[in-house]
């Protein structure tokens, strides 16, 4: 009994894994955030996000795994901007995992939320269940006019239609530097080897990566800071991307 | 009816077999004019859909799920009734259900093929969609049991087989006086239908067995699917569907709209099948009845969901709230709280319960007030999520509004062939309701 017991406690545990290899993680210091979008720029270029076009923006079906979220608060004159660069939270209870018929989304061992792009069927759900709205669908298999389909990144798989999509962490980059890693005969990729795009593009340098098993390296002392705060918290999404508060001067 | 005569056996099996057996020009031209509905508005739109991808539907971001989940809700919905009513009916001895249960079963098989249809429609690479069948592969890819989809294909194929052999294993006997009453060809093909059926005590004895055994296990099937139907909406965080209420509400919500259903092809096999001696005003009050009772469960629900949105407090279910109470489709909610819980309170004057005509409007209203509310559920809360930033909106394109209507011509064309291949009312279970003393005459 108590071993059908433990087995159920561990399939219940996210990607079946008891312990993740790495524990990707992001911080964004929202102190420093000027919202400028170099990041969404950059993993537009990275990731082969299709650009879709005035009508189908206007239409809300824009492709943009990072976006930066802007609110105001405050009255005219007393207004402040607010700027969070939202994207995908990679929760290690994600919502979206639980929903998906095939498991075209699933943890990996690195405590990514992976998106399986040839297995995914389209129901749209993870989507729905997504309270973050980080995931984009494939609405028309979208092409690029000449000469912009020479600047595709070979790394990356091009989507068809039908198809749902969402940050990876570039996934590619992470794949390469443990490669590297093991080819060096280490056994571990060392911390500041793997820079996402957005991450590598910020000007600010607001946003940091790194491991959360790794209790030096620099993103476990940002997620250590006292600013530090996950959004949607209250829905026990555990993501794993940390938001550090911004302090305003007024108090 | 005072001038109600009964039927002797003899005119029960002409009656039946010959709205079967002769087909008239109107039924023909009925036909045609489904099939073709059902080919413009329905599968071509769909076809360019496949072709140039789900963005021919008004669907975007944060609103991903549209009509055509609003409208697969509705069509299980619509199966509900049937199935569902008539076990329930067959288990309480209701004697009443004889007449009209062939038809309402058939509409559950048919609703359900619309349905699965919908499905088809809505996924995004619809030429994969047996990655959801748990069928041992080569990639040693197994579908995923925890996801509420998954749960929704077991239960579907599974209530729309319970469904098709309850029907057909009901029919047999029907079928074998379809076979004695024909010749030639018709006569070879329901043979086999029949399974050389031949009236013994002993096969009476064993389908009478098979038939409870199959009602008892359906009731249990028919309330598990609708239950899994709102488990994909009530098992995401999104406020406005993350209910514990859902389960139930869908459940009434389906035999409501399935009985409302029930209550318009009858009046319309009645009128075009020359029915008028089967289908009486008792089923029509029955019905009614029942229609009273799941309208104010309904309401009750509805109440209760509202309540406890309010009751909860979270901002962000207050804020789905007040979107879906005052919010651009305000008015199509308002119109389905007219529609399903004001009108049918009409059904309690006797002279409306006792009328076809009302009835009729009566239970058409109720199901246009059902599809609003599936419309509502889908369209209200995924654009009103959590951040702000998201927020959205959906409306309906050309095409989703095409192949909504295409449905009912789809529905109606499938319906049309059944009437000419099984007799729309069951011959030995209204024989069984006839006096004995008619028997001879």
């Amino acid at each position: 009994m108590s071993t059908v017991l433990e087995k159920f406690k561990k399939y219940r545990k996210p990607g079946y894994y008891d312990k993740f290899d790495y524990h990707w993680t992001m911080s964004i210091d929202l102190d420093r955030c000027t919202g400028c979008e170099a990041c969404v720029v950059a993993c537009q270029a990275e990731n082969n996000l299709p650009i879709v076009g005035e009508q189908q923006f206007a239409m809300r079906r824009e492709m943009k795994w990072i976006r930066i979220e802007r609110y105001w608060e405050g009255e005219y004159p007393n207004i402040k901007l607010q700027f969070i660069p939202m994207l995908c939270q990679q929760c290690d209870q994600a919502p979206c995992e639980i929903a998906c018929p095939v498991f075209a989304t699933y943890h990996n061992q690195d405590g990514l939320n992976t998106q399986v792009y040839n297995r995914c069927i389209g129901t749209r759900t993870c989507a729905v269940y997504c309270p973050y709205e980080v995931r984009f669908f494939n609405w028309f298999t979208y092409e690029w006019d000449e000469p912009l389909e020479q600047q595709l990144n070979p790394d990356v798989t091009v989507r068809e239609k039908g198809v749902m999509e969402k940050c990876t962490f570039c996934i590619q980059r992470i794949r390469q530097a443990k490669d590297a890693a093991k080819d060096d005969g280490r056994r571990r990729v060392r911390d500041g080897e793997v820079t996402p795009a957005c991450v590598q593009s910020c000007p600010t340098e607001a946003m940091v990566f790194g491991d959360l098993n790794d209790p030096d390296s620099r993103v476990s002392k940002m997620a250590r800071n006292p600013r530090g705060y996950h959004v949607l918290e209250e829905l026990n999404t555990t993501p794993s991307i940390v938001y550090l508060k911004r302090v305003h001067t007024d108090g | 009816m005072a001038d109600y005569i009964e039927p002797t056996y003899a005119e029960v099996n002409k009656d039946v077999l010959r709205a079967m057996m002769e087909t008239g020009p109107k039924y023909w031209a009925t036909l045609g004019t489904s099939i073709t509905v059902a080919a413009v508005c329905f599968f071509i739109p769909w076809f360019y859909q496949l072709e140039v991808g789900v963005g021919a539907a008004g669907m975007n971001r944060s609103a991903v799920w549209g009509t055509y989940l609003s409208n697969f809700i509705f069509w299980i919905g619509l199966s509900h009734s049937g199935t569902l009513l008539s076990a329930v009916l067959h288990i309480t001895n209701s004697s009443w259900r004889k007449a009209i249960y062939r038809s309402a079963e058939a509409m559950t098989l048919f609703s359900l093929i619309t349905a699965a249809l919908f499905v088809m429609v809505h996924l995004g690479r619809v030429w994969f969609v047996h990655w959801t069948i748990p069928v041992p592969n080569q990639m040693g890819l197994w579908p995923n049991f925890r996801s509420p989809l998954m749960f929704d294909v077991m239960a579907i194929a599974t209530y729309l087989t319970a469904s098709s052999i309850f029907i057909y294993m009901g029919s047999v006997p029907d079928f074998a006086a379809v076979r004695d009453a024909s010749s030639g060809l018709r006569r070879k093909l329901y043979t086999i239908f029949s399974f050389g059926w031949r009236g013994t005590a002993r096969e009476w004895h064993t389908l009478g067995w098979a038939y409870t055994f199959f009602a008892v296990l359906v009731i249990p099937l028919a309330v598990s699917v609708h239950s899994i139907v709102s488990w994909d909406f009530a098992m995401s965080l999104v406020p406005g569907l993350h209910h514990t209420v859902f389960a139930p509400y869908f459940v009434t919500g389906a035999i409501f709209s399935g009985t409302a259903g029930i209550v318009t092809v009858m009046f319309l096999l009645r009128k075009y099948m020359n029915f008028e001696r089967y289908i009486r005003e008792i089923h029509l009050v029955n019905l009614g009845k029942l229609l009273v009772l799941l309208s104010l469960i309904w309401t009750y629900i509805n109440i209760m969901e509202v309540f406890t949105t309010w009751f909860s407090g979270s901002s962000y279910e207050l804020e789905a709230l007040e979107w879906r109470l005052t919010g651009f489709y305000a008015p199509m909610f308002w119109e389905m709280i007219l529609f399903c819980a004001v009108v049918p309170l009409l059904i309690l004057f006797k002279r409306i319960r006792t009328s076809w005509k009302s009835m009729l409007i009566i239970s058409i209203l109720i199901n246009i007030g059902m599809i609003s509310e599936r419309f509502i559920i889908v369209a209200t809360s995924q654009p009103r999520k959590f951040l702000p930033n998201a927020f959205g909106f959906y409306f309906p394109s050309i095409v989703e509004i095409s192949i909504t209507i295409g449905s009912f011509a789809v529905f109606t064309t499938l319906f049309l062939i059944f009437v000419k291949w099984v007799p729309a009312v069951s011959l030995y279970e209204v024989k069984e309701t006839l006096k004995p003393l008619r028997r001879s005459s």
